[in-house]
Parts: C-alpha cells; sequence; structure tokens
C-alpha cells in the first residue's frame, strides 16, 4: 500500500496545481492530488473548502482557473467536446440532493443515461432499470413515482441507480448521507461499499459524515478553507487511511473527526482575516 | 478612511480611489455589452445543435403542448379584448368626421400588423418565457443541469433547443389565432352595439387590409418567438442561487422579453416600410 493509502492499480485521475477561484473568491488554490484505479478516496473537510467543486472539476462541469486535471493522462480542461461526452459516460455522479429530474418519473430518470445515449433497446433498457433500482434496494411499484414524491433516502437511491445505469468505472458521491437518519445514512454507506467492491471501481466520496469515512474509504484526504489558510500553507491538511484520522498531527484534523467547536464560538478578530 | 470608502474602492476592481459616476457608467456598459455576447454565444449555441441533432419526438411534444396548446386561451382572450377596445376607443373619433364605416380598415390593419404579434408575443412572454426561465433556474440550482451534463448530455439541446423549437413554430398559429379573435371582438362591437353598418365595415376591411399584412404580422411573430424562447432560456441557465435567484429570473425572463419584443418591433417596422416603399412607392394612404 502507498503512503496514500491505495489498494491497487495505477493513477487514473491527476491534479496538478489546479487553482479555481469565482470572482474574486478563490476556493482551490494549488492542489495537488493523485487518485489511483480502483481506490475508494473521501474527501473530507468544513463547508465551503472546495470538496463538491474538485468533484465537478474532475468530469469537467467546472474549469479551474489555472492548473490541470489529469485523466488517464489526458487534461481534461484540452478534451474536445465528443471526448468530454465519452469521458462522462465513464464516471457516474450523484449529486448531494440527488438531481433528479423533476419532470420524469423514477423510472424514465434510471433510463435516461441508456435511452440518451441508444446503447440499447427499450426492452434491454426496462431490464436495466429493474436490475439497478434492485442493486439500491428500491422495492417494485417506484418505478411511475415522480421525485416529488419519493422520501430523502428513496431520492438518493435512485440518484444511485441513475448513476449506475451506464455501469460506470469511476463513481462520484457529493455529501451522499447529507440529510438522512442514521439507518438510511448507513443503507446508503453499505450501498456505496458495495458499489465500490463489485467490479473494482475507483471513487471519490465528498463528505461530512466519519461513518461514510470509516466504512468505505481507503484513503482520506481533508481540505481545508482558503479564507483561514495561510499565503504559503497547503490547503491538504491531512493525506492518509481513514485509522490515521484520530491521531492526525495536524489538530484541525483531530477537531473536524471529533466534531469539536473549540474556538469557533469566539468572536472573530483582525488576525482572523484572510 | 471610512468603510464605506474602503467597499467602493474594493468594488472598483483594484481599489486605487473612490468609484465615480464615469467608473459607474463604464462598468454598467460592460456588464451589459458581455451579458449580449453571453446570449449571442448561447442562442449561436442552440442553433448548432438544431442543425446537428434533432430532438427526440418524447421530448418535443410535452413541451409543444405546454407552450403552444396551453396558451391558447390566454392569446385567444387577449386578441378578442384588443379588438374590442380598439372599436370603443376609436369609434367618437371616426363618427365625428363621418367615417365610422372605415373603422374595420383601421381596427383589422392594426391587429394583423402590429397588435396580434405583439400582444400574443407579450402573452407568450408572461404565460411561458417566465415559467421557462423559473423550471430551467430550479433546474440549475438544483443541480439537475449538471446532472444533464455529467450523464453526457448537453443540457442547450435537451432543455433548450425544443423550447426554442416549440416558441418559434406555435407563435404564428398563436398570433392568428389572436388576429382572428380581435377581428371578431372589434366586429361585434362595431355591428352589434355601436350600429356600424355590417356591409360597409366588412368592404373597407377587406379594400385596406391585404394577404401581405397578414404575413408581415406573422414573419415579425416569428423573431418574437425566437427571441423569448432564447432570452428565457437563457436566464434560466444564469439564474442565481435560491428561491431569490429564480425569481429574479423569472421576472427578467419578462422584462428582457418584452424589451426584445417592442425592439425588434421597431426594426423590422422600419426594414419592412423601406422595404415595401422600394417595390411599391405609389401606394395610396389608408384614407
Amino acid at each position: 500500500m502507498s503512503a496514500g493509502g491505495a489498494t491497487a492499480g495505477d493513477d487514473l485521475i491527476e491534479f496538478r496545481d489546479v487553482s479555481i477561484q469565482f470572482r474574486r473568491h478563490k476556493v482551490l488554490r494549488g492542489l495537488n492530488l493523485t487518485i489511483r484505479r480502483g481506490q475508494t478516496l473521501c474527501v473530507i473537510g468544513e463547508s465551503g473548502c472546495g470538496k463538491t467543486v474538485l468533484l465537478k472539476l474532475v468530469v469537467g462541469l467546472l474549469k479551474p482557473t489555472s492548473g490541470q486535471i489529469f485523466f488517464e493522462g489526458e487534461d481534461v480542461a484540452r478534451m474536445s467536446a465528443r471526448a468530454l461526452v465519452k469521458l462522462r459516460l465513464r464516471f457516474g455522479f450523484l449529486f448531494q440532493m440527488a438531481a433528479l429530474f423533476d419532470s420524469m418519473d423514477v423510472y424514465d430518470n434510471v433510463a435516461f443515461g441508456p435511452r440518451e445515449h441508444r446503447i440499447c433497446g427499450e426492452d434491454q433498457i426496462a431490464g436495466i432499470v429493474a436490475r439497478r433500482l434492485r442493486d439500491v434496494g428500491l422495492p417494485p411499484g417506484l418505478e411511475r413515482k415522480k421525485p416529488a414524491e419519493l422520501s430523502g433516502g428513496q431520492r438518493k437511491r435512485v440518484g444511485l441507480a441513475r448513476a449506475l445505469a451506464l455501469d460506470p468505472e469511476v463513481m462520484l458521491y457529493d455529501e451522499p448521507t447529507t440529510g438522512l437518519d442514521p439507518i438510511m445514512t448507513d443503507v446508503i454507506n453499505e450501498l456505496i461499499l458495495q458499489t465500490q467492491r463489485q467490479g473494482g471501481k475507483t471513487g471519490i466520496v465528498v463528505t461530512h459524515e466519519m461513518r461514510t469515512v470509516a466504512k468505505a474509504a481507503d484513503r482520506v484526504v481533508m481540505l481545508f478553507p482558503l479564507a483561514r489558510v495561510g499565503r504559503d500553507d497547503p490547503q491538504v491538511i491531512y493525506d492518509g487511511p481513514a485509522a490515521g484520522l484520530e491521531d492526525a498531527a495536524d489538530p484541525r484534523v483531530r477537531q473536524f473527526v471529533r466534531g469539536e467547536a473549540g474556538d469557533r464560538l469566539r468572536e472573530p478578530t483582525a488576525a482572523d482575516a484572510p | 478612511m471610512a468603510a464605506g470608502a474602503i467597499e467602493v474602492g474594493d468594488d472598483a476592481a483594484g481599489g486605487g480611489g473612490g468609484e465615480t459616476a464615469v467608473h459607474r457608467l463604464g462598468k454598467l456598459v460592460f456588464e451589459r455589452v458581455a451579458e449580449i455576447g453571453d446570449v449571442s454565444l448561447f442562442s449561436l449555441r442552440a442553433l448548432g445543435w438544431i442543425a446537428r441533432r434533432r430532438s427526440r419526438g418524447s421530448v418535443l411534444v410535452p413541451i409543444f403542448y405546454a407552450i403552444g396548446v396551453r396558451s391558447v386561451s390566454v392569446v385567444a382572450i387577449t386578441g378578442t379584448f384588443i379588438g374590442m377596445v380598439l372599436a370603443v376607443q376609436t369609434y367618437h373619433e371616426f363618427q365625428a368626421m363621418g367615417l365610422e364605416t372605415k373603422l374595420g380598415s383601421v381596427i383589422n390593419l392594426s391587429l394583423v400588423k402590429e397588435l396580434g404579434p405583439v400582444l400574443a408575443a407579450t402573452m407568450l412572454a408572461g404565460r411561458v418565457g417566465s415559467s421557462m426561465a423559473a423550471e430551467l433556474g430550479t433546474m440549475r440550482v438544483t443541480e439537475q443541469i449538471d446532472a444533464l451534463t455529467a450523464l453526457g448530455t448537453d443540457p442547450i439541446h435537451h432543455l433548450v433547443v425544443p423550447r426554442f423549437l416549440a416558441c418559434l413554430l406555435l407563435i404564428p398559429l398563436l398570433t392568428l389565432m389572436a388576429d382572428f379573435m380581435g377581428v371578431i371582438g372589434g366586429a361585434v362591437v362595431c355591428t352589434q352595439v355601436l350600429g356600424i353598418d355590417s356591409y360597409a365595415y366588412w368592404k373597407h376591411s377587406r379594400d385596406f387590409v391585404e394577404s401581405i399584412d397578414i404575413l408581415v404580422g406573422v414573419v415579425k411573430s416569428l423573431f418574437f418567438g425566437a427571441a423569448i424562447a432564447l432570452v428565457s432560456c437563457h436566464r434560466g441557465f444564469k439564474s442565481g442561487a435560491g428561491a431569490e435567484g429564480v425569481g429574479k429570473a423569472a421576472t427578467e425572463a419578462f422584462v428582457f422579453s418584452f424589451v426584445g419584443i417592442l425592439f425588434l418591433d421597431f426594426v423590422l417596422g422600419l426594414f419592412w416600410n423601406t422595404v415595401y416603399r422600394l417595390y411599391w412607392p405609389h401606394t395610396p394612404g389608408l384614407l
């Protein structure tokens, strides 16, 4: 196992000196990160530290202000539109609030990818939808319900089924357990674990939930919000196995893992300004 | 320096002193130019997708129904009332000159050349434009547009092209509906309420309203429909976060579409007049 805790395989995704800012708000600065094939990486950190932005950069939903992101050695930002579509079909993306298409029912949401890319006929699509809904533990009879009629956990599971419909090599999970009760959180964690183990998928899981980290992560990276990072300090404050989080040398990591408010309740001073 | 002054300096992109009215004006102009450029690129991408790939019928049909069929009643009611109001408002002046039988030509010509297309477009902008911006804005803030992209689908092809085609292809029919209902409304008020002779009313209408006048209105409506779809979809795609952002996008969709309709109406009016005078230099006046 590497220092980063990689389980197997070669480099699949590489962030090389990546920075991104929105107007004047800098979110990521000089990020260097390599994700190996077959690895499940959990990205943790406080809200606003750029975790979701990191996920969106991987599939070209956002472009870096500077730096490069490579997938199998190819610069994502320099890909043609056609190559980018092919790349995206190798990814499955579970969005934070599932992002199901409101105007479509559950069946059409899950069938969207195969239907849009005409990978098979309608009979086979029906088979894919049934299998994926069964994989995520949804009972039959939900297919014709609209997303608004589903519970939070059901929506997440439909979102996962939709992401898996094209049988992607890499799964991206954006805060998959946010807003769910503890049991449903564990259900989703188990589904992530099951998805990652079956077929040896590569995965990036962005989460605040330490139970998800403990269950799913081969490797954990913790980002810190740039607003509270010194000009020359790195934004990645932890990169290692999940087991090492509790005893991390950096007190900011231990504070996050334990969920302690610490000095956050005191009045901010001029010294806190970025 | 006072806190307020620091904020102004900060907003002026680089500071270096307070922001004057000239700075603000310049910034506003740059922002508007950038906005026009952005809408233009967005429109070109939509047109490019129309040329490259056909939308699926299962995507088109519900959108055509929502935009076209569900707008019929509101457009018909608006057209009817405009015809009736025109009759009521113009009757006394024409009667004073003894020209009330010529009201048919005035009402019907106004309707088919101007009021029918403009009002049908305005109703479409209000009913459909705002709704499209709100729907797409909600999709933006709930990451549904990102989800489409992540699934390898171009959101402009999937979301904008069907709405553009629906507005473009159905607004001529809605315009004709508004024209027809306005003509009927005006005729009913003039002949049944105001007592104008029916034969004279329709004869003057026929003498002055030609097929080309109806065609001009219909052609104008194509431009209005395209403008409504592109402006409204663009506003939706650029929606800010939260309910406030979506609400603002919906409002802007109507306001910008309406201004666009009026601007296009003016430009197309000038263009048509130039063409008309070029081919028919000795055109008689209306009266």
